[in-house]
């Protein structure tokens, strides 16, 4: 059998297609964290908590109503997203005049309320959630199995990466957010609509976690805590990426879960910290991060 | 153009306003008619820039009267102030440094017909022509003064709060703003113009308001201006 660097080729290949996975997943998550903080100049510490709602109303129109994957994956981020619209509207708006630490609070509270609340009523343990019919299987690649599931979520994470990025850099509406992230006031007095536009920000960012929790139930199985564990890291990925750049913050999150997949191989017990060492470094090093720009 | 023909003016009556506790606009009264162009001078922190911002509502703490036309404005929110057809280029020029050139001229919606198209803008400006993929903030000050400008042409704003365009510029781009408003002038424009510079000021205006501690003090038709010269430097000077 083929090795690298004393490591068999399966299982690098293996590893390296699990932090792209991981990656995808941070990708998309950081992404809205660093255009909600962006816009609202909220810390949204309850982003975990709608990832694990989005996994959670996926596995609760399957289990219930018997509403499929495909469904799912639309209704879910869609339903995540109007919760989110709604939370802004009603509550976390009235902490935009007040310091960034009221909100902060504010959603971290929300989030371990909204995970507490699943945990009591769903218990900790993880929900299995059936792959789609339609990507099951995968491909014998001769030195590894390729399962059609995870590179479908590769896929569409780009894809909908893609999307976000040029949404925001290349639309109308997308110029009026980076306007608005910039002097709002003067936004909203050349006649847009701002508030609704962070309402719409929120619901969407938020949306976003909702699409990548419907995407990883059937790969991490649906649990009260499964947002928790991701929250800390994304944050640290937005730290690492810069606050600024989408671009920035997409190839952040796919590579920190390529370095996490490759330690796992050479050094598996500091694949959980290897994050934190290179957000130490690069704060070391570029204090504004790698994309970022000087706020 | 025969639809416009009762153009609405702007009538500011009593307008107080705060930055938080402190009390800035002490019963500010001014009113400009349409087709006018019409200046604040007056000395730095008396009160023109705040009146402009109550006006768009940007400030929201303000008390009194504003109406344009018929519609009282400080019960609006502030993103439907514009819509009534007044724009607003704000003393900082507010060029945003995430846009282009052209982001930022497309950037305020259109309220209503009758516009500059961005071909009249270039011939009105032809430093902004072909700079459209340029980083906003990367023009001069004075391209993006006329930018800043241009933005509001294109939304046919027909009432322009414009807020000391002259400021730090040369002599040359002075010269060429001026000209600028002459020709917006002629185009039926109404404009509220704060501004220190009295030559460039009676080379534009109609009539002056002199603002000292957040209210008017004086007011001067701009035929009358050389006759009241020393009058007006007293107030403006330090």
């Amino acid at each position: 059998m083929t090795e690298i660097f004393g490591v068999p080729a399966a299982v690098l290949a293996g590893q390296i297609l699990l932090g792209l996975i991981n990656g995808s997943f941070y990708a998309l998550l950081s992404l809205g964290l660093a255009i909600i903080f962006g816009m609202l100049n909220v810390i949204n510490f309850a982003h975990g908590a709608f990832y694990m709602l989005g996994g959670f109303v996926t596995w609760m129109l399957f289990s219930y109503l018997g509403i499929g994957y495909w469904p799912g994956l639309l209704i879910a981020p869609v339903i995540v997203g109007l919760i989110g619209a709604v939370s802004e509207r009603l509550l976390l708006r009235h902490l935009y005049r007040v310091d960034h630490l009221y909100s902060l609070l504010f959603t971290f509270g929300a989030a371990l309320a909204l995970e507490g609340l699943f945990r009591y009523v769903f218990g900790a343990a993880g929900k299995p959630y059936p792959q789609p019919a339609e990507l099951s299987g995968g491909y014998n690649l001769g030195f590894m199995f390729l399962p059609l599931y995870r590179i479908w979520v590769i896929v569409i994470a780009l894809a909908v990466c893609f999307g976000t990025w040029y949404a925001i850099e290349r639309t109308r509406l997308g110029a009026y957010l980076r306007a608005a992230t910039e002097n709002p006031s003067l936004v909203q007095a050349f006649g847009v609509n701002v508030p609704f536009l962070l309402t719409l920000t929120y619901a969407f960012c938020v949306g976003l976690a909702g699409f990548t929790g419907a995407l990883a139930a059937p790969i991490y199985q649906v649990s009260p805590g499964m947002g928790a564990n991701f929250l800390i890291i994304i944050f640290a990925v937005v730290v690492i990426g810069g606050m600024g750049s989408i671009v920035g913050t997409i190839l952040t999150g796919l590579a920190l879960g390529v370095v996490e997949g490759l330690t796992k191989v050479f050094f598996p017990t500091a694949s959980a910290i290897t994050v934190f060492i290179i957000m130490i470094l690069v704060l070391m090093v570029r204090p504004n991060g790698l994309f970022g720009r000087e706020r | 153009m025969s639809t416009d023909a009762v153009k609405p003016g702007l009538d500011v009556r009593e307008l107080h306003g705060w930055y938080g506790e402190s009390h800035v606009l002490h019963g500010m009264t001014l009113n400009v008619r349409a087709g006018e162009i019409v200046t604040m001078i007056g000395r730095n922190g008396a009160g023109k820039t705040t009146t402009m911002r109550a006006v768009m509502g940007i400030l929201r703490k303000r008390d009194g009267q504003v109406r344009y036309g018929d519609v009282d404005i400080i019960a609006l929110p502030a993103h439907k102030v514009p819509r009534l057809g007044i724009g607003y280029v704000p003393e900082e020029r507010g060029i945003f440094s995430s846009l282009s050139v052209d982001e930022n001229l497309m950037l305020p919606p259109v309220t209503r017909p009758g516009g500059m198209s961005i071909e009249e803008i270039h011939a009105l400006f032809p430093n902004l022509a072909g700079r459209g993929g340029t980083i906003g903030t990367r023009l001069s000050g004075g391209e993006q003064q006329m930018l800043a400008i241009a933005r509001i042409l294109r939304t046919g704003a027909n009432f322009i709060l414009l807020d000391e365009p002259t400021e730090g510029l040369a002599p040359v781009i002075v010269d060429q703003i001026a000209a600028s408003l002459r020709i917006l002038k002629e185009r039926g424009l109404t404009i509220l113009l704060v501004e220190q510079n009295l030559e460039f000021a009676s080379a534009t205006a109609d009539r002056h308001y002199v603002v000292e501690l957040g209210k008017v003090v004086d007011e001067v038709a701009n035929h009358a201006l050389a006759a009241n010269i020393t009058r007006l430097n007293t107030y403006l000077s330090v």
